[in-house]
């Protein structure tokens, strides 16, 4: 069974259209990239199937169809949401980000436990935020708001994380350890979406890449074929 | 003044601070999570007393006086949980300002359902027993029960303080002030914290009107008379802050308490009575705070708020079609003194008029400016005083003093103005709202000059206007003049300018509109207009008086002009007209015409929150099928 079904979805900001019948699937701890240029509809794909924006169509997670439910319903059946502009608690610190995102560990469909994060757990796999569990939130760099905001969403014990830009605006480095801890989800079972406009980030994590154009899908295959495909990146990702 | 009678006022004020926090904390606590200004905040502290009181005299006094205070609390904020349920939930999405309009309207609706509950008379309750002595302090009498209320603020605080910090509670009401979508994303229930905190704010208002039992007795005027104080310490402590609101609290109480204790004051030859000021005083402080920090003292530049706003309709020239219908409307009101049959049709007439050259001077100023002015009744008093006072006092004719209404009006905005066009959003329309309250206070306390709360007398007409449709016509003449008036400047360039530095202040600046300019410029146009209706109101009455020109005229225009559709320019003329007739048959059916009122407002922001040029489009989309914009967005808490 899939994690992850969208079917025909379309979006609205305001009067504005910008998703026009989508069609998604991602498997069980499999990683999919949605790539594209800028407005080609990436992050508003995440924020339709999360309930943050205006949307029509079938989104079905774990098999229910959740299109109709609140964000934070939607949420809680497992699904995380991490929002590119990290919207981290700037006035809160970083112990207090991570225990808004609390939830009760939960188990995969075929009965394996998801893994249960704690913030212990959280500090040993984002290192850096371990020194500052006191440091308000807003006074982070832009890299380890990044990593905070990724951890506050790990604290609900996801099944599956939407991940919106990682690779955006932090420093190399940060990339690096973006990358590795995508890896590390995969290896728990967790499945990934990500949008993404750097292929080569794309490349090291993803298995399967769907690309979009206007809203619209224009390309799907796997991140081998992709990356092969010299045409399909020249029509779609070159900028 | 003496050291010690200092001291001893400086106490004084500590314990007045303390019910002003209680309300203010609640109001700015509900503020930052919901992102609404609740009105009827001021109806929940009322509720607390006069709840308090029937638990204090009534019912067999079962649960004791403090038993009593407790229980009134938790009952306002039951009746919180019920509003916030009801009413606020359909509203979170909806633009600011039917926001303030709905609780507004609640606000007079409870105001009748506790006339209707517990009658006309103020009610006085029994002391707090064991605070009802007095102690010695500096050799004079200090009631006991105020040292206690002291106490209570900051208990109040700290026990505020540890909540937010300590508990899962306050960390979720503080992220959510901040980002109430994330919170949301991160699978917390919105629309429980959402109602939690509504009660809580509730309580805290419902418990600081209880309390003033034993110092005031119940009565129906401590709604509004709270909430403009409420509003003033919210925004000097700065929107959401609590540690603010009790700064704010204190400070105001103090320079009020000062004030008083001044007493006379010898400047010079002149004898200047502080006492009177305290009104004037207290907006002061607030205009000042806020031209020095404008977000308030310990408060921070808001958020980019993340709803999606609507975009606002495209003002487009009138159309053939509304021309003639406008023609068509001319000539029939101009026709009315030969067609009516009662005298009182063209008194009404009159009244409608002038009602919409106000409300058409408030819309000018917010649907093409979105400069939301909860302060209109400011330049509709400088118009009427001027008018009554060239008459009263230097003997003008008619023509000079309806002359001199918009210069003083329009100079009243250009000051006003300059201060308002630094701040936006809420803090404008509190700020707004802080200068009508100043030109209130001033008129109030200034005796000699303006008569004090009796008003000016004896403002009639000049032939060849003395007649009721002679007056009539000049009224329609000069309030059709006005609209066409702004109507033109709306679509010149200027008008042009106004929306750019509405819709996009930055984008605006970068095509070189100087945009503090082009607003403050706004602001005297709107000011000057609105100066017309108020010298005209002061001839159709004969007489001008504080009460005309206080906050109810600056809600009586908002709601006019939200009736009718923010943004169109005819919207106020139906709005103003609907309002008027509706005010004036109403309150003649009913003693409760101010809850009828309400009601109708509530229904009509909850069914048609475009207004009533806006139910055009509510029902094309509503043909057309999906029902989007109409009901309350999916995922909305």
């Amino acid at each position: 069974m899939s994690m992850l079904e969208v079917k025909t979805l379309e979006a609205w900001y305001g009067a504005a259209q910008v998703l026009f019948g989508l069609d998604l699937t991602v498997g069980p701890g499999e990683v999919l990239a949605l790539m594209g240029r800028n407005g080609a509809g990436k992050s508003t794909t995440l924020k339709a199937v999360m309930g943050l924006v205006e949307r029509r169509g079938s989104v079905r997670f774990l098999g229910r169809e959740v299109s109709r439910l609140a964000p934070f319903r939607i949420a809680r059946l497992g699904l995380g949401f991490v929002p590119e502009d990290r919207r981290i608690f700037s006035d809160l610190t970083v112990m207090e980000n991570l225990d808004i995102g609390r939830q009760p560990p939960r188990s995969f469909p075929d009965g394996r436990p998801a893994p249960a994060w704690t913030p212990e757990k959280l500090f040993a796999l984002f290192p850096n935020l371990a020194g500052m569990r006191d440091r308000r939130g807003g006074a982070t760099s832009g890299g380890e708001q990044q990593m905070l905001t990724l951890a506050r969403t790990l604290m609900g014990n996801p099944l599956m994380v939407l991940l919106d830009e990682p690779s955006e605006g932090v420093a190399p480095v940060i990339v690096e350890e973006m990358a590795r801890t995508i890896v590390a989800l995969k290896r728990e079972g967790i499945s990934v979406v990500l949008s993404e406009q750097n292929i080569h980030f794309a490349a090291l994590v993803a298995d399967r890449a769907v690309v979009l154009e206007k809203g619209e899908v224009r390309w799907r295959g796997s991140m081998a074929t992709l990356l092969a495909d010299a045409e399909a990146q020249r029509a779609f990702l070159a900028v | 003044m003496s050291l010690d009678a200092f001291l001893f006022q400086a106490l004084n004020g500590l314990g007045a601070a303390s019910g002003l926090f209680l309300v203010a904390a609640g109001l700015s606590l509900i503020f930052g999570v919901t992102r609404i200004v609740n009105m009827a905040h001021g109806s929940f502290y009322m509720l607390g007393a006069y709840l308090a009181w029937t638990f204090a005299t009534g019912l067999g006094g079962a649960f004791g006086w403090w038993g009593g205070i407790l229980l009134a609390a938790a009952g306002v904020a039951a009746l919180g949980v019920l509003v916030e349920l009801t009413l606020l939930r359909r509203i979170y999405k909806a633009p600011e300002l039917f926001q303030l309009l709905a609780t507004f309207a609640l606000l007079l609706v409870i105001n009748d359902a506790t006339l209707w509950l517990w009658g006309p008379e103020d009610l006085l309750a029994p002391r707090a027993p064991g605070l009802d002595g007095a102690v010695d302090i500096l050799g004079r009498k200090f009631p006991s029960y105020d040292l206690f209320l002291i106490a209570v603020g900051p208990l109040v605080l700290s026990a505020a303080h540890l909540t937010l910090t300590r508990t899962r509670f306050g960390r979720l009401v503080r992220a959510a002030t901040q980002d109430r979508e994330m919170v949301g994303a991160l699978g917390v229930n919105q629309s429980l914290l959402f109602t939690a905190v509504f009660a809580a704010g509730a309580f805290l208002a419902g418990l600081g009107g209880a309390l003033q039992i034993a110092r005031e007795p119940a009565a129906l005027s401590m709604d509004l008379g709270v909430l403009a104080d409420a509003f003033v310490v919210v925004v000097v402590g700065g929107m959401g802050s609590i540690p603010g609101a009790w700064l704010a609290a204190v400070l105001i109480a103090e320079v009020k308490a000062l004030c008083i204790g001044l007493g006379v004051v010898h400047v010079g030859d002149v004898a200047i009575n502080a006492s009177r000021f305290t009104l004037v005083a207290e907006f002061l402080v607030m205009a000042v705070v806020l031209i020095v920090r404008p977000y308030g003292l310990l408060g921070r530049a808001p958020a980019i708020v993340r709803a999606v706003a609507e975009a606002e309709t495209p003002l487009r020239p009138a159309s053939p079609w509304l021309r003639a219908a406008g023609a068509v409307v001319l000539v029939a009101l101009a026709l009315l003194p030969l067609l009516a049959s009662s005298p009182y049709t063209l008194v009404l007439g009159v009244d409608v008029l002038i009602a919409v050259l106000f409300a058409a001077s408030l819309q000018f100023i917010m649907g093409p400016g979105g400069l939301h002015s909860f302060g209109h009744a400011a330049y509709f008093g400088l118009g009427a005083y001027a008018a009554a006072l060239a008459v009263a006092k230097l003997g003008a004719p008619m023509g000079v003093a309806l002359v001199l209404a918009p210069v003083a009006s329009g100079l009243g905005a250009v000051l006003f103005g300059w201060f308002c066009v630094r701040l936006s959003g809420v803090y404008l329309a509190m700020l707004t709202l802080a200068f009508a309250q100043i030109v209130w206070s001033v008129v109030y306390q200034w005796e000699e000059l303006t008569g004090g709360s009796n008003g000016v007398f004896g403002i009639w007409p000049a032939p060849p206007f003395d007649s009721r449709a002679g007056f009539y016509w000049l009224v329609l003449a000069l309030v059709t003049a006005g609209v066409l008036f702004l109507r033109m400047v709306m679509h010149a360039p200027f008008g042009y300018a106004l929306r750019a530095c509405r819709d996009s202040p930055l984008r605006a600046e970068a095509v070189g509109i100087d945009v503090r300019r082009v607003q403050w410029a706004a602001f005297a146009i709107a000011g000057t207009v609105c100066g017309v209706a108020g010298g005209l109101f002061a001839f159709a009455k004969g007489s001008i008086s504080p009460e005309t020109i206080s906050i109810g005229r600056s809600i009586d225009g908002l709601v006019m002009v939200l009736l009718g559709g923010i943004g169109s320019p005819t919207g106020p003329l139906l709005g103003a007209s609907l309002y008027t007739l509706l005010q004036d048959s109403v309150a003649r059916w009913t003693d409760y015409w101010r809850a009828l009122l309400g009601a109708i407002v509530l229904v009509l922001v909850l069914v048609f929150p475009g207004g009533l040029s806006g139910i055009a489009a509510r029902v094309r989309d509503l043909v057309r099928g999906p029902l989007r914009g109409l009901l309350p967005r999916r995922g909305a808490p």
